[in-house]
C-alpha cells in the first residue's frame, strides 16, 4: 500500500491532469448551461494536451530549437538526441491547439443558433419548449 | 443529477490516477515516448531540412500530410459556422439609425423615408447605444500595423525560431478582429470582405495541396519537396527547407482567413451589422 | 524545468478551471477561461514547449476569448448553475 501511495505521490503531475480533466468531464455532465458545458470541453480538452506535452519533457534537456553554426565549426556540433526535448508530442498537439479552437468556434455557433431559436440556453427549459410543441 | 455526476467523476479519478501510477516520472529521459522515434527527428532534421526549429520541420515536413487536413479542419470549421449563422435580411428593417460624428448625436429614420443626398458626416449604425470610444480607437490603429507585421514576421522566421503557419495566421486574424472590436465590424467588412475572406479561407488549403499536386507532377511522393529542387535550381537540402516555407504560407492564410470568418459570424449572429 | 514553479502553477491552473465553471456570470466565466489558458501557456514554456505555448498564448488566450465573450453577447450572460 504505502509502495502505491509513494508511487501515486511521485507522479503528481498526472493526479493534477487527471484532477483538471475531471472538473472537465464534471462541468458536461453536470451543468445545466450550454456555454458552460463548452467551457467544461474545451478544459477536458486541454488537460489530454497537457499530459501530452509532459511525456515529451526531458530533465537535463533544451528547447528543441538546435543550436548551430556556419562555415568549417558547423561539423563540430554533434546533435545528440538527449540534449534536446522530445518535439513529436509538441507537433501533435500544436496543430490540436488550433483545430481546438476551430471546433470552439462551431460549437459556439450552435449554442447561438439554439439561443435564436429557444430563447434560452439552459437544458431543461430548453427540454421544456420540445415537449410543449 | 448533480450527485450522481460528482460519484461518477470521482470513480473515474480513482480509476486513471491508479492507472497513473504506473507512468514514466515527468522529465524522465528515458520514457518510451522520447527513445522511439524521436531521437532520429532530433539527430536528422537539420541535415535533412536546414531547419533548426525541429518542431516546424516535423510538422510541414516529416508530418506534412497530417497538418493538410489539420488546415483542411480548420476551413471545414469555418465553412460550418458560416452554414450554420449566416442569414440575408430581406425586408427592410423598421427604422435607419444614423450617428452624426462631431457631435454623437443619432437621429432616427423611420421605414419608407431616406436621407436626402449626401451626408459624409453621417455613418449609419443599428443600435443607438453603441458606444464610440476615441481612444480605443487611435491606440488600436496604431497598434495593428505593428501586430500585422509582427504576425508576418512570425509566419517567414518559423525556421528558426518559436513559431510558424499556425501561429502567425492567429495573429493575423486577430489584429482584424481587434479592428473589428475596436471601430465595428461593417470597417473591418470594408477591410476584407466577406466573398475575399471565405476566396482566401480556400486559398490557404489550395496553396498546400498545390504544393503538394506540383510534387506530385514532378514524379515524386505527395508533398516530397526535395523534387522542387530541379524547378527551383537549388539542392534537396534547401528546396526541402522553401518547401516548408510554402506550406507555412499556406496555412497562415488559411487560419487567419478562417478566424476572422468565425469571429465575422459569432459577433453578428450572422447578420454580418455592427458586431461587437 | 522547476518543479516548485510546475506545482504552484498547476494549481493556480486547477483554481482558474473550478472558478471558470462555477461563476453564474458567463461573461467572467469567458474571462476565467482566458485566464486558465494563460496559466497553461505559462506551464507549456516552462516544460519547454516554447511552440505549444506560443500557440496556446494567441490562440487561447487571444482568440478563444474573444469567440466567447462574441458568443456571451449573442446570447445571456444568466445562467442558472
Amino acid at each position: 500500500m504505502d509502495d502505491l501511495l509513494s508511487k501515486i505521490a511521485g507522479g503528481y503531475n498526472y493526479i493534477a491532469y487527471i484532477t483538471i480533466m475531471m472538473i472537465g468531464l464534471y462541468a458536461v455532465i453536470a451543468k445545466r448551461n450550454l456555454v458552460k458545458k463548452i467551457i467544461g470541453m474545451s478544459i477536458f480538452q486541454t488537460a489530454i494536451i497537457l499530459f501530452y506535452i509532459s511525456i515529451g519533457a526531458k530533465k537535463g534537456a533544451t528547447i528543441p530549437i538546435l543550436m548551430h553554426d556556419h562555415g568549417p565549426e558547423a561539423a563540430e556540433h554533434a546533435i545528440k538526441a538527449a540534449d534536446y526535448i522530445n518535439p513529436l508530442p509538441h507537433v501533435l498537439m500544436l496543430t490540436a491547439i488550433v483545430v481546438a479552437v476551430a471546433t470552439l468556434g462551431v460549437a459556439l455557433s450552435l449554442a447561438v443558433k439554439v439561443y435564436q431559436r429557444y430563447g434560452t440556453l439552459e437544458e431543461p427549459e430548453i427540454q421544456d419548449q420540445i415537449n410543449k410543441s | 443529477m448533480k450527485k450522481l455526476a460528482l460519484i461518477l467523476v470521482l470513480l473515474c479519478w480513482g480509476f486513471l490516477a491508479f492507472a497513473a501510477a504506473d507512468f514514466p516520472r515527468l522529465g524522465d529521459p528515458n520514457s518510451p515516448a522520447s527513445t522511439h522515434l524521436s531521437p532520429y527527428f532530433i539527430e536528422k532534421a537539420y541535415e535533412d531540412t536546414a531547419t533548426p526549429n525541429i518542431v516546424t520541420a516535423v510538422l510541414a515536413d516529416y508530418r506534412s500530410y497530417d497538418t493538410m487536413f489539420e488546415t483542411t479542419v480548420v476551413f471545414a470549421a469555418g465553412v460550418a459556422c458560416f452554414l450554420l449563422l449566416r442569414f440575408y435580411h430581406f425586408s427592410e428593417p423598421p427604422s435607419h439609425l444614423y450617428r452624426h460624428k462631431p457631435s454623437g448625436t443619432v437621429i432616427q429614420v423611420p421605414r419608407g423615408y431616406r436621407l436626402k443626398g449626401e451626408h459624409t458626416e453621417l455613418e449609419p449604425i443599428d443600435r443607438d447605444w453603441a458606444p464610440k470610444d476615441p481612444i480605443v480607437e487611435v491606440a488600436s490603429r496604431i497598434l495593428i500595423p505593428f501586430i500585422q507585421i509582427f504576425a508576418l514576421y512570425v509566419v517567414v522566421h518559423g525556421h528558426h525560431s518559436p513559431g510558424g503557419g499556425f501561429q502567425g495566421g492567429v495573429i493575423l486574424g486577430a489584429s482584424l478582429v481587434l479592428l473589428a472590436i475596436s471601430r465595428d465590424l461593417r470597417t473591418a467588412q470594408a477591410t476584407l470582405g466577406e466573398s475575399k475572406n471565405s476566396i482566401l479561407s480556400a486559398l490557404g488549403v489550395l496553396i498546400y495541396v498545390g504544393v503538394g499536386a506540383v510534387t506530385l507532377a514532378l514524379g515524386s511522393n505527395f508533398l516530397d519537396y526535395a523534387a522542387l529542387a530541379g524547378l527551383m535550381g537549388v539542392d534537396q537540402v534547401i528546396a526541402r527547407n522553401l518547401g516548408i516555407l510554402f506550406v507555412e504560407v499556406g496555412v497562415a492564410v488559411a487560419v487567419m482567413a478562417t478566424m476572422f470568418l468565425i469571429y465575422r459570424n459569432v459577433a453578428s449572429a450572422g447578420a454580418l451589422d455592427e458586431g461587437l | 524545468m522547476v518543479v516548485e514553479l510546475d506545482m504552484v502553477i498547476l494549481t493556480l491552473v486547477m483554481i482558474c478551471a473550478v472558478g471558470a465553471i462555477w461563476v453564474k456570470d458567463l461573461l467572467g466565466a469567458a474571462i476565467l477561461f482566458g485566464a486558465y489558458s494563460f496559466m497553461l501557456c505559462l506551464l507549456w514554456a516552462i516544460m519547454g514547449a516554447v511552440d505549444v505555448a506560443f500557440t496556446e498564448a494567441s490562440v487561447g488566450a487571444g482568440v478563444s476569448t474573444v469567440f466567447m465573450v462574441a458568443a456571451v453577447f449573442r446570447t445571456s450572460r444568466r445562467t442558472k448553475d
